[in-house]
């Protein structure tokens, strides 16, 4: 919301303050300034001059010569403009000043045009006159204003005088931010009156009074509301005799300084009053009203109807509509119609000031996809009461301005209006509760300077109509609080009971997990946690994979963002591929990251949230550096017992013969494996790329940060190589089994060492070696308990047709 | 004996100096001290001299044993250090040369900063809680005094699954969730994701983070909330920080304020970060609701208390001097490697 400053301080006479101060003493009562602007920025040295005589330049045939009175003096200025003529009254600058832009109105060079004497075309030239682009605005603000020259002042404007002054631009316009609860504030009333509280200064309102013509409007229009649930109240007064002119140029002034374009007296009226006081109203060609008789009703399914922009509109039965006795005339709080607009012949108009449903305007603007500026004052919910005020002030204009003669009276079709609110003052509980010391006749003072009536008989504070906002102790402590101000209230800390500060047992494995990832040098990615359904078909999943079961967002950004993740791989992919196509070298990326399991479909209650550890890399490593990664997190974690690898676990955007499922203690805590390279080409990695997922919440059953120091081993460790040929189909974790299950508790530990396949080895098997390591904690073994483990081992291995190499 | 005795010191004491090898040194102690060295031989020698001469005699040879020793001794040091000198030139390297890194990863801007913050709540005793990302209406907006209808409803552009399911707007609701268990006093951070209906671009994300506070107990006033949130700008910008609190409104706290931390880049004199006013807004917070409070099973005439919610990027944003949002969630490598 934009206003200029000095239509606040027609209504707070006593307001003196820089811009600065106000725009800082505003936010910290609540207003808050978001910025403002002067609007006689680099306008210096401007004054009202009149053009005694015009020669032609003697070497240009598209300038002349004009001299200026400019009060103190005549000057000579050359000119280009071609709309300049002998007695016009025009703004100057003289030698040394400035203006603020160029004449073709193109954007305000942030420190404007300085003007300088000098001579064109070898005249000499001592200013310049401008135009309304040069003095900063536009022809939309003045419409006055010519096209392509010089800016024309009426003739009574006193030469010599401040031109700037003369323009209205002596001005600041300040840009607020109002909080939705503060309907009241969006309107120059609302916000002169949290002036004059926050300046400590008297809010003195415009006196309405309107001069009517001793007729009755009853005889002019009668009023029926049939949804009284969506109009709580509908104010209608009729003028009649309407003589449409420009508006007066104080108000012109006003209105442009709020941005909105004068038009002519009657619009003007319209939109100064809504303004003013925050009411939209709405003006209709009284001739065009049926039966001189409005009727609010909703509208019918289907209906369609013309606004008066022209456009055709589809309504429904929740769009409320203003009608007359044949037919739909307007859609209430929207948009007036086409067929009851106000044309400049106009003689008879029928102002309306209603007070809506706040939500339903809301929602019907935005069914029929046209929000206004009235519509989107209306869905904050406006006060009753401010409409027939706004009404009364709108026909005292009116008249005021000469714009037509004012009916009697008022048709006011009105809800029984709520009486006023009490709430209790409990000044202790105030300062309690703000940590203050204030004393109660501040607190009083402030409620006075807001128009919060006190009564001391009862101890209460009567909330006026136009405070829907405040609603019980918390709200009556923040007016004391702002108005004492925030920045008083001291600092403390929290009292009472100490508390221990924590993170749970899941967020410290998720910061183990980022401690691992990055040791091992992946980096930490995070993505969208809604993706396309598009991906299953990316990851190859099949059709009837409950995978494909998601929670659906039913209002997404677009089909690319409308389901949320069953899968964790599709984010961390698409980042792998985004690296890839940067080519850039070598990329490992983890994320910890959430999927959503609906359990029952449509959604009924919230989904599985499981966090997923996911990490990706392509470029130098392998399925076994992945493999590394997974491992080296497991033991910090406390689960040091050996992950079975099932190699069958079958996923389809995993390579066939390179992928698997990990579990641990039986239970499937993850998977690992290389990408397949169908799904590498899905997402575009044109090289080999690796991914392994870790089920959080799995990881949270199995986990521990317990340790026990084990001791360092005392006693002399016995090593024993084996050297086996082994059947192809035979896995390394098949003979691992074996060694941990028969090793017994002297096996210390094993590791591979050989492995090797080719023309030393016969067709269909491999050649593998282990090292063993053997060690007893509590003595030096001897050779027959090294011997005795080691034909155990043998035995088992031998049952999966291994032979030892000789 | 005497001058044959002193001959072969000088002789030897001459090879020692004269010597200029380790190897060299060593046959010299072997020709003079060893089983056949000349000093051996003398000793050898010793059945010809006179009984009486013998210890005499005896002593002499010992005495230049020990300072041929010392000789072979002092020369042998020297040779080495003189050796080891060499191999120490030959090995010079050229430390300007890369280092070999480890290749360390790097932690996404986002979670540096958020931890950063959970390490500043927990140290003044706050738990860090979660709460759900699907969440229920009820929860992000019904029990935080927002009914149907309300106008924040639409100012948040709310992701919906359907009519009672939305994708949180906001972490508010765990305030909500962690009121309703009943354990008072409540002091809580709860970091994550949350979700609003907005286009990606550079200053806009769908997907984002905050990280929401809560304290209930008797008698928390709104002293105690600039006082927390004071000390948690300091921690967090820095000792010299300022902190400014600016009246507002959100439904459910009341009185409500957004709060401004003098700029941290330039100190508050005013620059582009802070666009010239030297101050940049951080968060919303607030005294909870007195509604928000009974609707959870509390009684506001007993307890109070306060909320606070950051947006986590917008500090990331801001800290790392990152002029573009989107950068957040490509995972480009040469942006994750900067942090």
């Amino acid at each position: 919301m934009n206003t200029a400053l000095s239509w606040i301080k027609a209504y707070v006479p006593g307001l003196s303050c820089t811009d600065q101060e106000y725009c800082d003493a505003m936010t910290l009562s609540g207003t808050k300034v978001e910025g403002y602007v002067r609007t006689d920025k680099n306008l210096e040295k401007i004054v009202i001059g009149q053009i005694e005589r015009i020669d032609r330049h003697p070497d240009a045939d598209k300038l002349v010569v004009c001299q200026v009175n400019i009060g103190t003096e005549t000057i000579q200025i050359v000119t280009g403009a071609p709309n300049v003529e002998v007695g016009n009254k025009v703004p100057v600058v003289l030698d040394g000043g400035k203006v603020a832009g160029g004449h073709d109105g193109g954007p305000l060079p942030e420190d404007g045009i300085a003007i300088k004497a000098g001579k064109l075309r070898g005249v000499v030239s001592n200013g310049m006159m401008c135009s309304i682009e040069e003095l900063g605005s536009s022809r939309e603000m003045y419409p006055e204003a010519p096209e392509n020259g010089i800016y024309i002042f009426p003739q009574d404007a006193p030469i010599g005088a401040d031109a700037v002054e003369e323009l209205g631009l002596r001005d600041t316009v300040f840009e607020y931010e109002i909080t939705n609860n503060r309907v009241d504030c969006y309107s120059i009333l609302g916000i002169a009156r949290e002036a004059a509280a926050t300046f400590r200064k008297p809010f003195v309102p415009p006196a309405v009074t309107v001069h009517d013509n001793g007729e009755d409007v009853h005889d002019y229009v009668s009023v029926e509301v049939k949804d009284t649930d969506l109009c709580s109240r509908y104010c209608a007064r009729v003028c009649k005799n309407i003589k449409i002119a420009p508006s007066p140029r104080w108000m012109q002034r006003r209105l442009a300084a709020a941005g909105i374009r004068p038009i002519n007296n009657l619009v003007d009226i319209t939109n100064y009053v809504m303004a003013e006081y925050g009411q939209p109203m709405h003006a209709f060609n009284l001739d065009t009203v049926a039966g001189h008789k409005i009727i609010v009703r909703r509208a019918k399914d289907g209906d369609v109807f013309q606004t008066l922009d022209g456009q055709m509109r589809k309504l429904d039965s929740e769009v409320l509509m203003i009608c007359d006795a044949e037919k739909e005339i307007g859609i209430a709080g929207i948009m007036g119609g086409e067929n009851s607009k106000i044309t400049d012949d106009v003689t008879c108009v029928l102002f309306e000031a209603a007070t809506f449903n706040g939500p339903n305007i809301r929602k019907s603007a935005k069914r029929i996809g046209m929000r206004t500026d009235a519509s989107s004052i209306f869905e904050k919910g406006l006060d009753p009461v401010n409409a027939a005020a706004a009404i009364d002030r709108a026909c005292q204009l009116i008249e005021e301005l000469g714009c037509g003669e004012v009916v009697g009276g008022m048709v006011d079709v009105c809800q029984p209006i709520k009486p006023l609110r009490r709430i209790k003052f409990e000044p202790d509980r105030i300062n309690r509760f703000l940590g203050t010391q204030i004393e109660v006749d501040e607190m009083l003072a402030t409620f006075e300077r807001l128009e919060l009536e006190y009564d001391s008989q009862t101890g209460e504070i009567l909330i006026p109509s136009f405070r829907q906002d405040l609603e019980g102790f918390a709200d009556i402590a923040e007016e004391v609080a702002r108005f004492y101000g925030y920045d008083r209230i001291p600092t403390t800390l929290p009292s009472g009971e100490a508390t221990t500060g924590r993170i749970s047992f899941a967020e410290r494995l998720e910061q183990k997990a980022r401690d691992i990832a990055e040791y091992c040098g992946f980096s930490q990615a995070m993505t969208f946690s809604f993706e396309s359904p598009r991906v299953f078909d990316k990851l190859q999943i099949e059709q009837d994979s409950p995978l494909r079961r998601t929670v659906t967002i039913s209002n997404p950004l677009g089909e690319d963002y409308s389901i949320m993740r069953t899968v964790p791989l599709n984010g961390i992919l698409t980042s792998l591929a985004f690296n890839y196509n940067r080519r850039n070298k070598d990329v490992k990326l983890y994320e910890l990251c959430k999927i959503y399991l609906p359990k029952a479909l449509p959604l009924t209650e919230l989904p599985e949230e499981r966090t997923q550890f996911v990490l990706g890399f392509y470029g130098e490593g392998d399925f076994f550096t992945m493999k590394g990664v997974v491992e080296e997190y497991l033991e910090h974690v406390g689960m040091r017992k050996r992950p079975v690898y099932d190699p069958k676990a079958g996923r389809p955007y995993l390579h066939p013969g390179r992928q698997a499922d990990i579990v641990y203690e039986d239970t499937q805590i993850g998977y690992l494996g290389e990408l397949h390279p169908r799904t590498a080409q899905q997402y575009g990695i044109g090289t080999k790329a690796y991914v392994a997922v870790l089920d959080m919440p799995c990881i949270v059953e199995k986990a521990t940060f317990d340790r026990k120091y084990e001791g360092i081993a005392k006693y002399p460790a016995v090593s024993r190589d084996i050297s086996m040929v082994v059947p192809r189909e035979i896995l390394a974790g098949q003979i691992e089994a074996i060694l941990a299950q028969r090793g017994g508790k002297i096996l210390e530990s094993f590791s591979l060492f050989d492995i090797y396949e080719g023309s030393q080895i016969k067709e269909g098997f491999k050649s593998i070696a282990y090292t063993l390591t053997f060690r007893a904690k509590d003595r030096t073994l001897e050779e027959a308990d090294v011997s005795a483990a080691m034909r155990k081992i043998l035995n088992g291995l031998e049952h999966l047709g291994i032979e030892l190499r000789q | 004996m005497k001058e044959r005795l002193a001959k072969i010191r000088e002789e030897i004491l001459e090879q020692i100096r004269s010597c200029k090898s380790l190897e060299g040194l060593n046959e010299v102690r072997v020709g003079a001290l060893g089983k056949k060295g000349a000093l051996t031989e003398i000793l050898k020698g010793m059945k010809d001299v006179e009984p009486a001469e013998r210890p005499r005699v005896g002593q002499m040879v010992n005495e230049v044993r020990a300072e041929l020793e010392r000789a072979l001794e002092s020369e042998k040091e020297k040779l080495e250090n003189a050796l080891q000198e060499v191999r120490l030139k030959s090995e010079v390297i050229d430390v300007t040369l890369p280092a070999k890194k480890n290749q360390v990863g790097h932690r996404h801007p986002n979670t540096i900063v958020q931890e950063e913050v959970e390490r500043i709540f927990v140290g003044m005793g706050y738990e860090v809680v979660e709460g759900p990302e699907v969440e229920k209406d009820y929860y992000n907006f019904e029990a935080l005094n927002t009914p149907k209808g309300h106008p924040a409803r639409d100012e948040q552009d709310t992701f919906y699954i359907n009519g009672e399911i939305v994708l949180r707007t906001q972490t508010s609701p765990v305030q909500v969730r962690t009121m309703e268990k009943g354990k008072l006093p409540i002091r809580m951070i709860a970091p994550g994701r949350v979700y609003r209906a907005d286009e990606v671009d550079a200053t806009h994300s769908p997907v984002f983070h905050q990280i929401e506070g809560l304290v209930i107990d008797k008698n928390i006033t709104f002293a105690d909330l600039k006082g927390t949130l004071a000390e948690f700008a300091r921690e967090l910008f820095g000792e010299e920080t300022k902190v400014k609190f600016r009246p507002h409104h959100f439904p459910f706290t009341e009185p409500s304020a957004e709060v401004d931390v003098s700029c941290f880049k330039c100190g508050g004199k005013g620059c582009r970060f802070c666009k010239g006013s030297g101050w940049i807004e951080i968060l919303g917070c607030g005294m909870v609701h007195p509604k928000v409070l009974s609707m959870s099973g509390i009684d506001p005439e007993e307890y109070s208390g306060f909320a606070f919610g950051v947006g986590l990027e917008r500090i990331t944003l801001l800290k790392y001097e990152i002029d573009d949002m989107r950068l957040l969630y490509e995972n480009d490598a040469r942006f994750l490697k900067q942090f």
